[in-house]
C-alpha cells in the first residue's frame, strides 16, 4: 500500500444534470470494477440517505475507491468523488473539484445540455480539470446522441467525437467509460515528500470515531499519529486512524501519500472545526500557505423552525444539534416567536437545503414542525451608522431608525427553448429581474441572464420557470452582492392581533399585492369561529389589505339515533382532534400550515 | 320492576336508493326479502334471555323502507317479538312508511297487530324536489296514503321534512311547511340535508356547494321551522324534531336518554347495559344466519362523554349530577359563550348553541 505508484491512480468526479443519470453511471463503475457484485449492489450506493435515494439527489460528497484491471492489464486504482447536484451545494461542489484531476461529464442523450450542465462544466474547467463527455441514455427512443455530442462541442468547446455512447442502466458500452478514464483523465502529481497538504472535501460525524475528514491528499503523505492543523479554522488534533474508502465502509490503512483520496480521525468533536475546503497540515513541519479556495459557507435562507407541540422543543434543539455534527452549513440558534413559543432560527445553504433538513427532521426525528415563511439577509443600515444583518423580519428596527436597506442579488442563467422566452422573460420582470442579456446556443435554444433579487426566488421561483416553460426550462445561479431597496415590513394582523410569525419583509412595490394575496390565502386556511375574524395586511401601522372569516353559523348533525351513535362520537372526536393542529393566537385558532402560505402565494 | 327496553327492527330494502342516502339499504327482490324476514325471526327468537330482564316500551321498524314488506310479515314479526317478551300496555309502535308503498290492506294489517304510530318520509311538499332528491313518491300520493292512515285510526303520525334541498328556496321550505301544517300531524321532523360521502349526492355536491341553498338561507329555513311550528303549538323538543303535547316520539328520546336498547337485523346497533354491540352488515352473511358483527363495552368515560353529547341534544338538556366536578369549568366557559344555558336545573343548549352543536357537543369529548 505505502508504495502506490502515482500514475496508476485516477482521481475524478462525475458532473451532469439533474436526473441525467450520474448516479446510475458511479453504480455500474463501482460494479464493473468488481467492488461489488450486482446482486451486492443495492441500486445507487454513492446516495446512502434514504433522502437522496428518494429525489435522486445528492446531497452529501460520497466517494469510493475501486480498483480496476485495464485491458493494458496493469491495475488501477480509481477515487470516484461523487459531488453534490444542485445548486445550492455550490462551493461543496467546488472542493470536491477540487480534490479531483478530472471529471466525467454525463449528458443525457434526449436531453441534451441543460443550464446545470454547463454550470458544472464551468466550474470544472475553472478548476483545471480534464472534462470527459459521456453520452447517456442511448437505450431511450428519443436519443439523439449526434446532435449532444454537437452541442457539446459547439456550446461547451471541447472535443466529444469520441465520447463513449452508453446507457448507465442496462451497462451497455460502460467498459468503454473505464478504459477512457485511464487515457483521458490525468494522474494525479504531488511530492510524497514534501510538508503536508491535504484538502478536506467534507466530513461525517461518526459517535465512535469524531469527525472523519475526507481529504485528498496534494503534497506530502499523512500517517498514525502525526501532529495535525486545520490551517483556517486553526483547530488542531492528532490522526488516529487514515485510511480509503470502500464502497460503504470505511478500510484503515498505514498513510495516505500525495494524490491519495481517502479518510482520517483524530478524536474531533465537531465537524465546525473541519470546514469544507480548509487544508490539513502536519503540526510539526507545516506547508508554507494552505491551498487556495477556502471560503466560509454562509446561510443565504434563513426560516423559524418551531415544534408543533411546544413540549417537543428539546427534542428539536437535540435533533438539530445531530444534523449539525454532519452538515456545517446548518445554522440555527434559539428564538421567541409571541405566536408559536420557543423554536430555532435556522440558517440554510437554499430552499432545497431547508426542505432537505425540515423533512429529515420529521421523517428521522419524527418532529411535527411549524416552519416560518423562508427569509434571505437583509443589511439594515440604521441613521447611527450601525449596519445589521436581519435573519428575523420580527426584528427589523422601527422604520424611523432605518436610513436604507439592501437586498441580496443573484445572478442567474435560465437555459430554455426558443418558444417559452417570452414567458421566461415577463416572469423575471415580475420578479424584479434585471435583463442582463441573452445568447442563443443554438437555433432552439437560448441562455437568459438577469440578476434577480434572491428573496424573489427563494419561494416558488423553481416551480413557476417550470410550469411556464412546460419543465423545460433549466436554471442556475451565483451570489452577486447587496443591492440597496426600498423593502418593507409587512405584518398581518388577526383579529387585530399581530403575529409575529407571519411578517415578512418584501419591497415596497409589491407590498401591497403580496399583503393582498397573503390575507386571501389565510381566510381559506382559518376554520369559522363562532366570531368573526378580521384579516388585516399592514406596513407601518397602515392597513393595506382585508379579509374576513365569517362566523361560523352553522355546525350541526341534523340527526342522530341509536344506530349511528358511534359515528357521530367518531366525528365530534375528528372534530375536536382537528384543533390539536392548530396555534391558539389569542382567541383564534390557527391551523400549522397556515404559517406556510405565505410560500404558496402565485398558486392558483 | 323490570327495565324498559327499546326494540328496533331494521328492514333494508327500498324500491329505490334515494340520491342523498348513506343509510344500510337498498332494493332487493322479494324472495331476499322473505329469506331476511325469516332469519329476522330467527335472530328474534334467540334473545330468549335477554327478554327475562326487560320490559318492552318501545318498537321501532326503520329501513329502507319497512312499508315495502306485505303488512303480515311485520304483524309475524311482532307477534314473534310478543311470544318472547314482555310488552308495556302503552308500548309506542311505531313503523316508518314511504308514501306510495301502502294501501288501505296494509295500513289496517298494522293497526290490527299492535302498530299505532306511523311516521312518513315525505320530506318535500314540492314535487320538483321530491324528484331531485330521488324520491319515489309525489305529494299527491303522499297526502293519500296519509288520508288512509288517518281513516284506518292511526293517531299518532310523524312526517319527516328535509331542508336546505337543491332547488329548494326559503319561501317554498315555508309553503312546504305549511301545506304539512294543514294536515296537523302529531309530530315532525325536520333535518337539513346532510351530504354524506360515497352518496350521488356528494358526487354532485361536495364540490359545489353552491347549487345548494346558502347557509344564511338554510338557516332562515331552520329559524322559519322552529318559529311556524311553535306558532301552531309544536314544541321543539330535540334539535331536529317538533311534537305536540305529549307526543314526543319515545323511542328517540330513549337513544338520548341511552335507555337500553335492542336492534334485529341487518347492521342493527344495541346498546344493553352499557354493552353496544352492532349486528353484522354484510346482506349475504346475514342471509347465511350470521348476526353477530362488533361488539364494545363502553368505558367510564365513554359513558360519561355519551351522556352529554346525546343528552343535549334534548332542549330540556341533562342534569348534570354526578358529572358536576368534571365538566365544572367547560360548563361555565360555554355559559359565557352563551352555548349553554341552566333551565329547571338541568343545563342546555341555547339557540346559539344549538347553530353550532357540533363545536359544543365536542367539547365534552376528553382531550
Amino acid at each position: 500500500m505505502a508504495t502506490v505508484d502515482q500514475s496508476k491512480i485516477r482521481n475524478f468526479c462525475i458532473v451532469a444534470h439533474i436526473d441525467h443519470g450520474k448516479s446510475t453511471l458511479a453504480d455500474r463503475i463501482i460494479e464493473k470494477t468488481g467492488l461489488l457484485t450486482s446482486r451486492e449492489m443495492q441500486s445507487q450506493v454513492l446516495d446512502n440517505m434514504d433522502l437522496e435515494r428518494e429525489r435522486g439527489i445528492t446531497i452529501k460528497a460520497q466517494t469510493v475507491r475501486t480498483v480496476y484491471k485495464a485491458k493494458n492489464g496493469e491495475e488501477y486504482i480509481f477515487n470516484l468523488i461523487d459531488t453534490p447536484g444542485h445548486v445550492d451545494f455550490n462551493y461543496e461542489v467546488s472542493r470536491s473539484l477540487a480534490a479531483c484531476d478530472g471529471a466525467i461529464l454525463v449528458v443525457d442523450a434526449a436531453q441534451g445540455i441543460e443550464a446545470q450542465t454547463l454550470a458544472n462544466v464551468y466550474l470544472a474547467l475553472d478548476h483545471d480539470l480534464d472534462v470527459m463527455p459521456v453520452i447517456n441514455k442511448i437505450d431511450l427512443p428519443s436519443a439523439e446522441p449526434e446532435r449532444v455530442i454537437n452541442e457539446i462541442e459547439d456550446i461547451i468547446g471541447i472535443e466529444a467525437q469520441d465520447a463513449p455512447r452508453i446507457s448507465a442502466k442496462t451497462g451497455q458500452n460502460v467498459d468503454e467509460v473505464l478504459e477512457q478514464i485511464i487515457e483521458k483523465i490525468p494522474a494525479p502529481q504531488g511530492d510524497p515528500d514534501a510538508p503536508l497538504q491535504a484538502l478536506i472535501f467534507d466530513s461525517v460525524y461518526d459517535p465512535y470515531k469524531g469527525v472523519i475528514i475526507f481529504c485528498r491528499i496534494k503534497e506530502g503523505t499523512i500517517r498514525k499519529g502525526m501532529p495535525i492543523r486545520m490551517m483556517a479554522t486553526g483547530a488542531d488534533a492528532d490522526v488516529v486512524e487514515v485510511g480509503y474508502f470502500g464502497a460503504g465502509q470505511f478500510i484503515p490503512c498505514e498513510e495516505l501519500s500525495a494524490g491519495m483520496v481517502g479518510y482520517i480521525t483524530g478524536s474531533i468533536k465537531n465537524v465546525k472545526d473541519t470546514r469544507v475546503g480548509d487544508t490539513v497540515t502536519d503540526r510539526s513541519n507545516p506547508c508554507k500557505e494552505p491551498l487556495p479556495g477556502y471560503k466560509k459557507v454562509l446561510s443565504m435562507v434563513y426560516c423559524g423552525m418551531y415544534p408543533a407541540d411546544g413540549a417537543k422543543y428539546p427534542d428539536l434543539r437535540d435533533a438539530l444539534e445531530k444534523l449539525q455534527l454532519n452538515d456545517a452549513s446548518l445554522f440555527f440558534e434559539p428564538e421567541t416567536s409571541i405566536a408559536l413559543g420557543f423554536g430555532f432560527r435556522c440558517g440554510f445553504l437554499g430552499l432545497l437545503h431547508l426542505e432537505i433538513i425540515q423533512e429529515r427532521l420529521e421523517r428521522e426525528y419524527n418532529l411535527d414542525l411549524v416552519t416560518t415563511a423562508p427569509s434571505v439577509i437583509y443589511r439594515v443600515h440604521k441613521t447611527n451608522g450601525e449596519m445589521i444583518e436581519l435573519t428575523n423580519p420580527t426584528n427589523l428596527p422601527d422604520p424611523s431608525e432605518i436610513e436604507y436597506m439592501e437586498e441580496p442579488m443573484v445572478t442567474a442563467e435560465i437555459m430554455v427553448t426558443t418558444e417559452f422566452v417570452g414567458s421566461i422573460m415577463t416572469l423575471c420582470q415580475e420578479r424584479r429581474g434585471i435583463y442582463l442579456g441573452m445568447e442563443y446556443l443554438e437555433e432552439t435554444r437560448a441562455l437568459l441572464k438577469y440578476d434577480l433579487p434572491l428573496n424573489e426566488i427563494i419561494y416558488d421561483f423553481f416551480d413557476a420557470l417550470k410550469s411556464r416553460s412546460r419543465g423545460y426550462a433549466s436554471f442556475d445561479y451565483d451570489f452577486k452582492g447587496y443591492v440597496q431597496a426600498p423593502m418593507v415590513k409587512l405584518d398581518i394582523l388577526i383579529n387585530r392581533e399581530e403575529v409575529d410569525a407571519l411578517s415578512f419583509i418584501v419591497h415596497a412595490d409589491s407590498a401591497y399585492e403580496r399583503g393582498r394575496k397573503m390575507c386571501e390565502k389565510l381566510k381559506d386556511e382559518i376554520p369559522r369561529h363562532l366570531f368573526e375574524i378580521p384579516i388585516q395586511a399592514a406596513v407601518g401601522g397602515k392597513i393595506i389589505a382585508r379579509e374576513t372569516v365569517k362566523a361560523m353559523r352553522k355546525d350541526v348533525l341534523a340527526k342522530c339515533y341509536g344506530g349511528d351513535i358511534s359515528r357521530k362520537r367518531k366525528l365530534l372526536e375528528k372534530q375536536k382532534e382537528g384543533k390539536k393542529r392548530m396555534r391558539q393566537i389569542g382567541n383564534v385558532e390557527i391551523p400549522q400550515k397556515a404559517f406556510m402560505s405565505v410560500l404558496k402565494l402565485d398558486e392558483n | 320492576m323490570k327495565k324498559d327496553l327499546e326494540i328496533y327492527i331494521h328492514i333494508p330494502f327500498c324500491v329505490k336508493k334515494c340520491a342523498y342516502c348513506d343509510f344500510l339499504s337498498g332494493p332487493a327482490e322479494q324472495s331476499v326479502q322473505y329469506r331476511y324476514v325469516k332469519r329476522l325471526l330467527q335472530e328474534i327468537q334467540q334473545s330468549e334471555q335477554l327478554a327475562e330482564q326487560y320490559e318492552v316500551s318501545t318498537v321501532f321498524f326503520g329501513g329502507g323502507t319497512p312499508s315495502i314488506l306485505p303488512g303480515e310479515w311485520i304483524a309475524e314479526i311482532l307477534s314473534a317479538l310478543k311470544k318472547i317478551f314482555t310488552f308495556r300496555k302503552d308500548a309506542e309502535i311505531t313503523i316508518e312508511v314511504n308514501p306510495g308503498t301502502v294501501d288501505r290492506e296494509k295500513l289496517r294489517n298494522y293497526r290490527e297487530s299492535g302498530v299505532n304510530r306511523i311516521s312518513f318520509g315525505l320530506q318535500s311538499a314540492k314535487n320538483e324536489e321530491l324528484r331531485l332528491l330521488g324520491r319515489i313518491h309525489t305529494w299527491e300520493e303522499f297526502l293519500e296514503s296519509y288520508r288512509m292512515a288517518r281513516e284506518e285510526g292511526f293517531t299518532n303520525i310523524n312526517i319527516d321534512l328535509m331542508s336546505a334541498l337543491p332547488g329548494q328556496t326559503v319561501e317554498s321550505f315555508r309553503e312546504t311547511l305549511e301545506s304539512v301544517l294543514a294536515l296537523q300531524p302529531e309530530h315532525i321532523s325536520a333535518y337539513s340535508l346532510i351530504i354524506e360521502e360515497g352518496t350521488p349526492f356528494y358526487d354532485r355536491y361536495e364540490e359545489h356547494p353552491e347549487l345548494l341553498p346558502s347557509e344564511e338561507d338554510e338557516r332562515q329555513m331552520y329559524y322559519d321551522t322552529k318559529r311556524i311550528l311553535q306558532e301552531q303549538g309544536y314544541e321543539r323538543y330535540e334539535i331536529s324534531n317538533y311534537a305536540k303535547p305529549a307526543y314526543a316520539c319515545r323511542h328517540n328520546l330513549g337513544y338520548w336518554d341511552r335507555t337500553d336498547y335492542k336492534g334485529f337485523g341487518l347492521g342493527a346497533a344495541s346498546l344493553l347495559s352499557d354493552v353496544r354491540t352492532s349486528n353484522q352488515t354484510e346482506l349475504f352473511e346475514y342471509l347465511d344466519g350470521n348476526f353477530s358483527g362488533t361488539e364494545e363495552a363502553l368505558t367510564e368515560q365513554a359513558i360519561r362523554e355519551e351522556y352529554f353529547f346525546l343528552g343535549l341534544r334534548k332542549t330540556e338538556g341533562v342534569a348534570v349530577g354526578i358529572y358536576q366536578n368534571y365538566y365544572e369549568k367547560l360548563i361555565q366557559r360555554l355559559q359565557m359563550q352563551h352555548l349553554l344555558e341552566e333551565k329547571d336545573g338541568k343545563i342546555c343548549l341555547t339557540e346559539k348553541g344549538i347553530d353550532v352543536s357540533n363545536y359544543v357537543l365536542a367539547q365534552f369529548l376528553d382531550e
